[in-house]
């Protein structure tokens, strides 16, 4: 122990500079990062406000009481959290790939390049306007998508009302915004391969279908298979920003679009009870750590040097 | 001699009809949007919205940017919260990824770890509420919209792997002529890093004009409102818009609500839009850098 710290304070004055160079990062993490996960022990206290974190009493499972009262409806928020993230890493991934798959086939630069940069521009967008721009499409009275069905001599939908059609419309405004960024990790990938391979294939009469089949797809599969890893280690987080943004307070919608997320920020702002949220939040984080650890365990077979630790 | 069968020109077509068709999609609701913002409001009333304007109507402009309006205080807002956030957040990062970078101090490895592990583990929403808003004061306050931002992990170990790219040999022999650590960050690394730099600080810059969630969070005093979290405001309650003008003659029926929402939201995206064809280049950089090693 003496020696540990013997050696540490001869670090300390040889590298004085570096040392001062990570703190005020360090100090970041410590609190902003640190402190909270130090303060998961609310989730066994009886939080009162006066008394902060370290001073309220315990009131051991209490807060987890909710699992048995309430479990139709935590139920629900998991598999809305499950059923949406499948539905968004499954088709988000796919359109990627097909994305970056049809990029590498054009040949023309200028066409490249400016089509590349409209259909990444939809990333830089927060999801708030996103929800603007949903609106503009989906408001009962004046929105377009309903213009065009009355065009249609059909009945307007009120959208907002109907909770069924939400995982469609999630879906879609997912891809439309993070497709185009995705691609370019894919299409990242696709440069790495070895242009020798198509050479030879195109020598031996391989169409271009063939040449996709056969080089580009099992040449990314690496990183198709490591991205989608690593999105299943954070299948049980929802995007707060997305469904918050989009849904907000709507309550019509919950039955299909509340997340674990949403459901934590709502106990906490509109219910005000902090040990229901903080023991879901708890919950939710274990869960979440050892499926990221699991999927960096699967990622660390396929290669060492894409996994996270 | 290449020989191009029907199949192959079929794919080739086909990838320039999806191209088209999909910048075609990411544009259109932008369009509508200013199309909507320049648009009569009893013509929207009678004909809904549209891609295309009809008439154009400056109203929506003119109101959102006459006086006693409260987009020009989130605006402010949200610029002094970007500018700031991005220059305090480049500062850190960098000091902290530059000292990571150097393998041959023990230290940055038990350090790395300790900011590998936030990317995997957190307290969840409500300790750290409570450690923001009780602990740390934050509560509507200004440094609640840059501090917990103040550095992203993960930008800071993709900056850091950029770093450790550089040529060590430039650093020691910085060192024999008895250089000290912060002279080879900011005379050698700095401006050999000056593309991963520019990358990260993009990234910094987005986040920070993006965010609302900070404000949602942590600030309820309405003069603090960023853009975004503002919008949310109005296109859920006209009238909070209508406020800082409750004095002036316009009539509150006379208030384009509709042109109102659209024009705030194309005020909110112009400076991106502008920036976005010259910024693109660096952005697909920065995938790629970090795609390489995330």
């Amino acid at each position: 122990m003496r020696r540990a710290v013997h050696v540490l304070f001869s670090d300390l004055v040889k590298n004085k500079f570096l040392y001062l160079l990570v703190l005020p990062g360090l100090a970041y993490f410590l609190l902003f990062s640190y402190l909270p996960m130090a303060g998961i022990i609310v989730a066994f206290k009886e939080y009162r406000m006066d008394l902060g974190i370290f001073g309220s009493p315990f009131n051991g499972l209490d807060n987890f009481r909710f699992l048995t009262v309430d479990t139709a409806s935590v139920l629900k928020v998991i598999f809305n959290t499950l059923f949406l993230n499948i539905l968004f890493i499954g088709i988000g991934t796919a359109l990627a790939v097909i994305t970056a798959v049809l990029i590498n086939e054009i040949r023309l630069t200028w066409f490249k390049k400016i089509s590349q940069s409209l259909i990444i521009l939809p990333n830089f967008i927060s999801w708030i306007i996103v929800a603007v721009f949903a609106y503009n499409f989906l408001n009962t009275d004046f929105g377009i998508l309903n213009g065009w069905l009355k065009g249609l001599g059909m009945e307007g939908v009120s959208w907002y009302n109907r909770a069924e059609f939400w995982p469609v419309i999630l879906v879609l405004l997912y891809s439309w915004k993070s497709v185009g960024f995705n691609s370019i990790i894919y299409l990242a990938a696709i440069t790495g391969i070895d242009q020798e391979q198509y050479e030879s294939a195109s020598l031996d009469g391989a169409s271009k279908f063939r040449k996709i089949w056969h080089i580009t797809i099992p040449g990314i599969s690496k990183t198709i298979i490591i991205l989608l890893l690593l999105a299943i280690g954070r299948i049980f987080y929802g995007d707060f920003g997305m469904i918050y943004g989009l849904v907000g307070d709507n309550s019509l919608l919950f039955s299909t679009t509340d997340v674990i997320d949403t459901y934590v920020f709502r106990a906490l702002r509109t219910l005000n009870d902090v040990g229901m949220s903080s023991a879901i939040g708890l919950l939710q984080s274990v869960i979440g750590f050892l499926l990221v650890f699991a999927a960096n365990a699967v990622v660390r077979k396929y290669d060492k040097d894409s996994a996270l630790f | 001699m290449k020989t191009k069968t029907a199949s192959d020109k079929f794919i080739a077509g086909f990838a320039y009809v999806y191209m088209i068709l999909f910048a075609i999609v990411a544009i259109i609701p932008f369009m509508t949007i200013i199309s909507t913002s320049l648009t009569d409001e009893q013509y929207i009333r009678a004909n809904g919205f549209d891609i295309f304007p009809h008439e154009v109507t400056w109203a929506a402009y003119k109101y959102v940017l006459g006086r006693g309006s409260a987009i020009l205080g989130a605006y402010q807002v949200t610029l002094v919260v970007t500018v700031v956030g991005t220059l305090f957040s480049m500062l850190i990062t960098t000091m902290m990824a530059f000292a990571l970078s150097r393998k041959e101090w023990k230290m940055s490895v038990p350090i790395s770890f300790i900011v590998y592990f936030t990317m995997l583990f957190n307290g969840g929403l409500v300790p750290w509420y409570i450690v923001t808003s009780k602990y740390l004061h934050l509560h509507d306050n200004l440094l609640a919209l840059i501090l917990p931002y103040a550095i992203n992990a993960f930008n800071l170990l993709v900056l850091r792997s950029f770093i450790s790219g550089i040529d060590n040999s430039i650093f020691e022999a910085a060192k024999i002529d008895g250089a000290n650590d912060i002279h080879l960050l900011f005379r050698i690394a700095l401006p050999l890093a000056l593309p991963g730099l520019a990358t990260i600080c993009l990234f910094y810059a987005i986040s920070y004009w993006n965010d609302w969630w900070l404000a949602l969070m942590l600030i309820s005093e309405r003069d603090l409102y960023p853009l975004q979290l503002l919008i949310r405001a109005i296109t859920s309650n006209i009238s909070y818009a209508a406020s800082g003008a409750a004095n002036s003659s316009i009539a509150a029926a006379s208030i384009p609500k509709e042109g109102v929402k659209m024009a705030t939201t194309v005020l909110t995206i112009g400076p991106i839009i502008l920036l976005y064809p010259f910024l693109q280049r660096y952005f697909v950089k920065g995938l790629t850098i970090g795609s390489v090693k995330g």
